[in-house]
């Protein structure tokens, strides 16, 4: 067997252009569809089929129960076959709305992009958008299979034309090898062996042509050492080992290294694959490494060699795939996770955002389900990566949801911003602790929230009234105040009120670092921004009170009159009628009705 | 296989739990008696299930392979089990890179396939380069067996009764796949030696669970388990 190595394909096209049945053609006609598999296949297409009698390939692929009564595919799906040349292993995506999650999967680990697409009708958006994609994940090497070429009785040239279209296109995009030709999968023709049919057609046949490209060509044959350590092994007091896969370079034992984000230098010692030592490792080896100095090194940090360095910094520009229902905000909170980096980090802003079909950059602020976007991102901690570039596996990264755990999104890193790597925080010499002193008492901040009418304003100003009579030394940010000062430039979409409560949380943590109690007054409809508002202060720093007035009391108060103006449809992102609001569940206080005795008591 | 399993964990010094869903021994649960579809049900997915409840386990290392069966070539490397050990396709995660997400919210759990890229031929040719100890079952030796619907069953000791037309045969058998018994079928072969195996797998026109008749039980057999909470 020539040794190019397993190809990983992805394969994707709009649906109902016979990407399935490609595939399971390939299969089919490699020789590796088992015969049991095969008298399955022979029932399934009875049952689903859409084929009449013959077989229906694609249901070789569409393995879910609800895919198969549906006659579409959802999710991913890997399948893995040889030939006497090569192995492969599909990573087949549903080619529908919902189809950016499973295309960056696929692509993430993926080298050649195998697109399907109808001959006759032609490229659509869906097939711009499905290459775009994959273009924007690393993918280099792209084929495109014009389906269905029976359709349009062999034409030589209308495949012509459609190849130009499809050529024109990719090569504006820049990707390393491109490959046109035209099939039909239902008949195999040209897939698996040249057919008399399109004799036309200068080029291998589908199957031929994947068993020869070789995608390792003008790989970083020069790349340094990339170790990201993912665990480091201390059995007893004389062992200490880093363990990790090599995720670009060599290593070798006497080797010197560089160790991010500390700036410590030190050398290998030892290798070990499993329990055997070596004298080198190579990128994709999983090894534990051991060092000739004692240096402390944690699980995140990154081994390498010396003079090429990743980029270490906490401030980044991203390429983002938003994955989730729940859109993307400048200043929520996600956590990012960046090879075996974890921190916390949010948004600073979104810059533009990808029309996949004509590939401009459009303004946006915010970035929904399926869309792309180039965004700011900050960390609560230096990031180590290289540029997506460069390493995927290093300059990839993906988002997750405090709260759910979900994976929101991914995104692939270009460049740092040198913005703050130049700012250090000052220290100051009067602590907390000192302005306590003076003041007699101790600070916090009381946050309440509630919807519109529901009694804030009113319990915090007695609250401020009460404790000012105590001697006590207080600041009342009330939302609507500050939304006629500071933040006058907001309005009420979900993006303004997160940095609407993200400026007054800010406010509000500076006004407690000299002493005060501070008590903010604001709606705050969202739980992942009171979560946010809560991370700046410490436990016994902050307390969350829930105003639990129900809807109908306070639309039946009324007292600015809004509630009647919003169900005549004059205000849009109104809490509770045009916008949502949602329950805290973890608030430290609920006051329900009549509860100011409740207060008193406090 | 029992005494395999015993065996390799004494050597290695292994915390090994072993877990029994007392009810369903109490009750006598045979798959003879009450069929495979509900004899898995009770003593394969319950037991699991109560097992991972009792010892609050955050994640399952399971052995299970993309290329074994339609739903397991979807499923992730870290699979996400919800608070009642049940797989929904809708919450699995985007699995990009390296970049697992194993993070756990809301009572969930998490089940992780580290061979889910290895194929069949891929185990059998690292067992063969790392000298792995494997069962005896696996080995083709002359066994008593009996034919019964279409199927080579071992007869292995008094758990299964012939029935009236049945005979015992000796045949050369080996098992491919190892499920429970008696839900696993042999093959009739005479490899005996890893070599013979690995090249046996090479060239073989049936696949790997064609012998693991639960997966048989209805349509979407696999799926349904897991939607259960099953590996």
């Amino acid at each position: 067997m020539e040794n190019l190595g397993i190809l990983r394909i992805l394969t994707c096209g709009s649906v109902d252009n016979g990407k399935s049945t490609l595939v399971g053609r390939l299969l089919f006609d490699s020789n590796n569809v088992q015969d049991d598999q095969l008298a399955s296949l022979e029932n399934d297409s009875r049952k689903y089929g859409t084929r009449g009698k013959e077989f229906d390939f694609a249901l070789l692929l569409d393995g879910l129960e609800s895919e198969r009564q549906q006659g579409i595919t959802i999710d991913v799906s890997y399948r893995y076959f040889s030939t006497s040349r090569r192995r492969f292993i599909v990573a087949d995506c549903p080619g529908h709305e919902q189809y950016a999650r499973n295309m960056a999967t696929g692509a993430s680990n993926s080298s050649l992009a195998l697109i399907v697409l109808d001959a006759k009708a032609g490229p659509n958006e869906q097939i711009w958008r499905h290459l775009t994609i994959c273009h924007l994940m690393g993918i280099e090497h792209v084929v495109f299979a014009a389906n269905k070429i029976d359709l349009v009785g062999f034409s030589a040239e209308h495949f012509g034309r459609v190849r130009t279209e499809l050529m024109d296109r990719a090569q504006a995009l820049g990707f390393k090898t491109i490959y046109a030709l035209p099939i039909c999968a239902v008949s195999c023709n040209n897939v698996v062996r040249w057919d008399e049919k399109l004799d036309w057609h200068q080029g291998p046949c589908l199957l031929s042509y994947l068993e020869g490209i070789d995608t390792q060509a003008g790989a970083g044959a020069a790349a340094g050492l990339r170790l990201p350590v993912q665990f480091v092994s201390r059995p007893n007091s004389d062992f200490r080992g880093y363990a990790g896969t090599i995720s670009a370079g060599f290593a070798r034992v006497g080797q010197a290294l560089s160790v991010v984000p500390t700036t410590a230098k030190t050398r290998i010692a030892r290798i070990f694959r499993g329990d055997v030592a070596v004298d080198e490792a190579s990128e994709g080896d999983a090894v534990m490494i051991c060092v000739t100095d004692d240096v402390d090194i944690s699980r995140g940090f990154v081994l390498l060699s010396p003079d090429d360095g990743p980029t270490v910094s906490d401030h980044i520009a991203a390429d983002i795939i938003w994955f989730s229902d729940k859109p993307f905000l400048p200043h929520r909170q996600y956590l990012i996770q960046c090879g075996h980096q974890l921190h916390r980090a949010w948004g600073t802003n979104v810059k533009y955002r990808l029309d996949v079909q004509t590939q401009e950059w459009l303004t946006s602020k915010q970035l929904g389900k399926n869309e792309i976007g180039h965004c700011h991102i900050s960390c609560s901690h230096p990031l180590i990566f290289d540029p997506f570039d460069q390493n995927r596996n290093s300059g990839g990264f993906i988002l997750i949801d405090r709260e759910t755990s979900e994976t929101m999104g991914c995104g692939l890193i270009r460049y740092s911003l040198r913005r703050s790597t130049n700012v250090a925080a000052q220290s100051l010499s009067v602590s907390p602790q000192d302005h306590a002193r003076i003041r007699g008492h101790r600070a916090c901040c009381v946050w309440f929230t509630g919807l519109s009418g529901a009694g804030k304003s009113t319990i915090a100003n007695l609250l401020e009234y009460q404790l000012n009579k105590a001697g006590v030394h207080t600041s009342l940010l009330d939302g609507d105040n500050l939304r006629l000062g500071i933040n006058r430039d907001l309005g009420f979409t979900e993006a303004d009120r997160v940095e609407n409560i993200r400026r007054l949380s800010a406010i509000a943590r500076l006004m407690v670092d000299p002493g005060l109690i501070v008590i903010v007054a604001a709606i705050s409809p969202f739980e992942a921004d009171r979560q946010a508002a809560r991370s700046l202060f410490s436990e016994s720093e902050f307390f969350e009170v829930f105003v639990d007035t129900p809807l109908d009391v306070c639309e039946s108060r009324d007292a600015k009159g809004l509630y009647k103006r919003a169900r005549a449809g004059l205000i849009p992102n109104f809490t509770g009628i045009t916008a949502p609001y949602e329950r805290p569940q973890s608030a430290d206080l609920v006051l329900s009705q009549g509860a100011l005795g409740n207060l008193r008591a406090w | 296989m029992i005494a395999f399993r015993d065996r390799i964990a004494a050597r290695h010094g292994l915390d090994l739990l072993v877990y029994t869903n007392q009810a369903g021994a109490e009750a006598g649960m045979s798959p003879l008696v009450h069929g495979s579809f509900s004899y898995t049900d009770v003593m394969k997915t319950q037991a699991l299930r109560q097992a991972l409840d009792l010892y609050k386990f955050d994640a399952a290392i399971g052995g299970a392979r993309r290329d074994e069966e339609k739903s397991r070539a979807k499923e992730r490397i870290f699979s996400v089990r919800n608070r009642a050990h049940g797989w929904d396709p809708k919450l699995q995660r985007p699995e990009l890179w390296r970049a697992f997400n194993s993070r756990l919210s809301d009572g969930q759990s998490m089940r992780v396939f580290h061979l889910s890229n290895w194929t069949e031929l891929d185990v059998w040719e690292y067992i063969l380069a790392e000298e792995i100890e494997v069962v005896d079952l696996y080995f083709a030796r002359s066994r008593p067996t009996v034919l019964r619907d279409g199927a080579i069953i071992m007869l292995d000791d008094e758990r299964l009764s012939l029935r009236e037309d049945e005979v015992a045969l000796a045949r050369n058998v080996r098992f491919r796949t190892l499920g429970c018994y008696p839900l696993t079928a042999a093959i009739e072969s005479g490899a005996a030696s890893i070599e013979d195996i690995v090249a046996e797998v090479r060239t073989s026109r049936l696949s790997e669970r064609q012998g693991r008749m639960i997966d048989r039980d209805e349509a979407s057999s696999m799926e349904r388990k897991k939607r259960e909470g099953y590996f």
